[in-house]
């Protein structure tokens, strides 16, 4: 217990003093966003009808992006090594690792999210529609991802690969996210797709931290 | 039976069983496609609604399904190879892989010019269709996975578990995009429903499929007799098996 308290205070530690690191991701989900108005035009009823899976789609691509340096500083500083041969089980030590990473970084996306609801002209209910989405499937972005992080973690191009690993496997995340947002747009229930992602959520809590551990020692070799 | 199947571990024995087995595959590969594409192509009647252009089918259903049994195989390969540290199975998945995306990729193919004729359309959002193009995904992202790593000893355990990982959100995939599709098109689309198919056109059918299974069989074969071969290029058997030629390149690698 106390090895995994320290993992996550050291975790946080790390991200706090790297906020540029931090922040590019963030930086990159808002500019990707603003390109969208750019492109299809500003007309209102068309960014609201396109504002949810736009931004949805953003949250995929700036969380791929951060989820890069997940294991990458404790890959090469020997960290993992250490991990490894600790006797607190590997696969506890990547839940507490994973889920700091998700804080780090999904609390600034839900701090700007306000802002990008306006950029869109998404309604009030879409609005809470797309924080709980994000809030249950952002989760599973993260404890999924990271098993590919932990496949492409000691390869030196990992980036692109890890992008065209993943991004097939979050298609039913996006579905279901997109669609209940679709669904508050016209005012209509959308338990049954929260239901639906907070399953996925909790299949992959269940099982993505053996894999996850699987995957670093085989890059470990 | 558990130590006679362990055995086919050894490159050496998989390697015997693919001689074994690769002139039964060829010989039921080129019979049944030889058989099947005839028939079907030249002697089955012709659809009522579809005329001729239905006869793309002995083509694109044989492809469409062994293509997700081409990922299921290699799946199903790869969990042994992680679950009993079995070198072959790693050696088959890494086989049957690309094997498996070109079907996919001829089933889309064949699926397109089928599509155009009859729904007036390349390419239609229809839920199949989207599977079948995430499923080439997913193949693609395990071959370049694989190809990534320098030791292929840990690409093919990475590879697996990328397979593994793709064969449990195969269904998911599948459901949630058949879900989204009649969510968003309702009845825009006309569906191939299914049709009882009539006996004179589902032998063909059912012939050009076992033709198919034994044809991916026998070129996965082939390709895993290569990679056999590759990996192990520098032990004895090998040199043994294949003699002076191997054995004079085999004396010069020790050296």
């Amino acid at each position: 217990m106390v090895a995994l308290k320290s993992v996550f205070l050291k975790d946080v530690a790390l991200a706090y003093r790297q906020r540029a690191e931090l922040m590019q991701p963030l930086m990159f989900f808002v500019l990707v966003i603003t390109l969208f108005p750019l492109a299809i035009g500003p007309s209102p009823e068309t960014l609201q009808r396109i504002g949810g899976g736009i931004i949805w789609v953003a949250t995929i691509l700036s969380l791929l992006l951060g989820m890069e340096r997940m294991f990458r500083d404790d890959f090469t500083d020997g960290s993992l090594e250490q991990y490894m041969l600790s006797p607190t089980p590997l696969y506890m030590i990547v839940v507490v690792k994973v889920l700091t990473h998700w804080l780090m970084h999904i609390v600034p996306l839900f701090l700007i999210s306000p802002l990008l609801a306006l950029f869109l002209n998404l309604t009030f209910d879409m609005y809470v529609a797309l924080m709980f989405t994000l809030l249950l499937g952002t989760p599973l972005i993260s404890f999924v991802g990271a098993i590919g992080v932990a496949l492409t973690v000691g390869l030196h191009r990992g980036g692109v690969l890890l992008a065209l690993l993943l991004i097939p496997i979050f298609i039913p995340l996006l579905i279901f996210a997109t669609s209940a947002i679709e669904s508050a747009s016209m005012l209509l229930p959308y338990h049954s797709q929260l239901a639906i992602i907070a399953a996925l959520l909790l299949f992959s809590v269940a099982l993505s931290p053996m894999a996850i551990a699987y995957s670093l020692k085989v890059s470990q070799n | 039976m558990w130590k006679w199947i362990n055995s086919f571990a050894k490159p050496e024995k998989a390697y015997w069983l693919c001689d074994v087995l690769q002139n039964w595959f060829a010989a039921v590969a080129i019979t049944g496609l030889i058989i099947g594409i005839v028939w079907g192509l030249g002697y089955a009647p012709s659809d009522y609604q579809q005329g001729d252009s239905f006869r793309i089918i002995y083509i694109h259903v044989p492809s469409a399904i062994l293509a997700m049994g081409g990922y299921v195989a290699m799946a199903i390969a790869a969990l042994v190879g992680i679950v009993w540290q079995w070198r072959t199975a790693f050696m088959f998945m890494v086989a049957i892989a690309p094997v498996g995306a070109v079907m996919t990729f001829i089933s889309l193919f064949t699926g397109s010019f089928w599509g155009k004729p009859m729904w007036g359309t390349w390419w239609i959002w229809d839920a199949r269709l989207t599977s079948q193009l995430i499923l080439l995904f997913l193949y693609l992202g395990v071959i370049s996975l694989y190809t990534a790593f320098e030791d292929k000893q840990q690409a093919g355990k990475a590879a697996g578990v990328m397979a593994m990982v793709g064969v449990i959100n195969i269904p998911i995939i599948h459901y949630s995009v058949e879900w989204w599709n009649t969510l968003h098109q309702g009845a825009t689309i006309t569906k191939i429903g299914k049709p009882s198919i009539a006996p004179e056109m589902l032998w063909p059918l059912l012939i050009c499929i076992v033709g198919f299974a034994a044809f991916i069989g026998w070129v996965t074969i082939i390709r895993m007799k290569n990679e056999i071969i590759m990996r192990d290029l520098h032990r004895p058997w090998v040199a043994k098996r294949f003699g002076g030629f191997e054995g004079t390149e085999n004396a010069q690698g020790k050296q």
